[in-house]
């Protein structure tokens, strides 16, 4: 099992090298390169919601990014210290309903249930949110 | 930091916006200021070419749904053209295509238009 750490501020700027993070970790595990697009994406996701959602846009919170792989599977654990959430609360996406509304809610979650192959959340209000991404490893 | 840029072209009364790179919650401002400099400016034909863009998140996908609407009750368009399968993808999965007009190429798209 391997383990790499990424700490970055939740700023949006930060997305890029978030992705880059996770490209050459992905990478390294085995992962097709179509793989590894969705979980970059699932994990822009992950983050961009911390930033946006758990933090309101300040710039000086943490996201704690921990990718640990082995031969079956990569885990990605992102974890805040913003406002907690309960995902079971998020919509599905509705395309109508964003018609008329004018913006999107919830398409990063579905993106990410989507995308991965588990998506778990734990959250203890006042101390952390945490999110783990798994994909499996297809030739495992 | 994510690279991502726009080029506006203009075609009798047709707006491209060509889109390169990386379009995510950090660049989808410079879209959305684009969306609203043609609104501004009463152009309602818009033709987005994303054959240079590599990438987009959902927070990309979000600029097209906030001014589709206003450019409909205008009897404009936002035709989307060129996509790239990858790109492709990430609309599909979310069912854009209910709502969007893709199309192959920016050309078809703009000949969209003048039907």
């Amino acid at each position: 099992m391997k383990t790499k750490k990424l700490i970055v501020k939740s700023r949006t700027e930060n997305l890029s090298k978030i992705r880059d993070f996770v490209s050459s970790n992905a990478s390294e595990a085995g992962f097709s390169k179509d793989e590894i697009d969705e979980m970059i994406l699932a994990v822009d996701e992950a983050c961009t919601n911390v930033i946006k959602h758990a933090y309101k846009f300040s710039p000086d919170g943490d996201i704690i990014l921990e990718i640990k792989f082995d031969d079956n599977a990569l885990t990605i654990t992102i974890e805040d210290n913003g406002i907690s959430f309960n995902p079971d609360v998020i919509p599905e996406p509705d395309l109508q309903k964003y018609y008329r509304e004018h913006r999107v809610g919830g398409l990063g979650m579905y993106l990410m249930k989507t995308l991965m192959d588990e998506v778990k959340y734990k959250s203890e209000p006042g101390k952390f949110n945490r999110v783990s991404l798994t994909k499996k490893l297809k030739s495992a | 930091m994510a690279d991502f840029s726009t080029i506006l072209k203009e075609q009798g009364d047709i707006s491209v916006i060509k889109l390169k790179g990386y379009l995510d919650a950090h660049t989808a401002p410079v879209l959305e200021n684009k969306f609203d400099e043609l609104i501004k400016s009463s152009k309602y034909k818009i033709v987005v070419d994303f054959a240079d863009l590599a990438y987009i998140s959902s927070a990309g996908l979000g600029v097209f749904m906030a001014y589709i609407e206003k450019v409909r009750e205008n009897q404009g368009d936002i035709k989307l053209a060129s996509m790239s399968d990858k790109v492709y993808n990430i609309f599909d999965l979310l069912g854009f295509p209910l709502l969007y007009e893709i199309y192959k190429s920016e050309e078809e798209a703009i000949k969209k238009f003048s039907e």
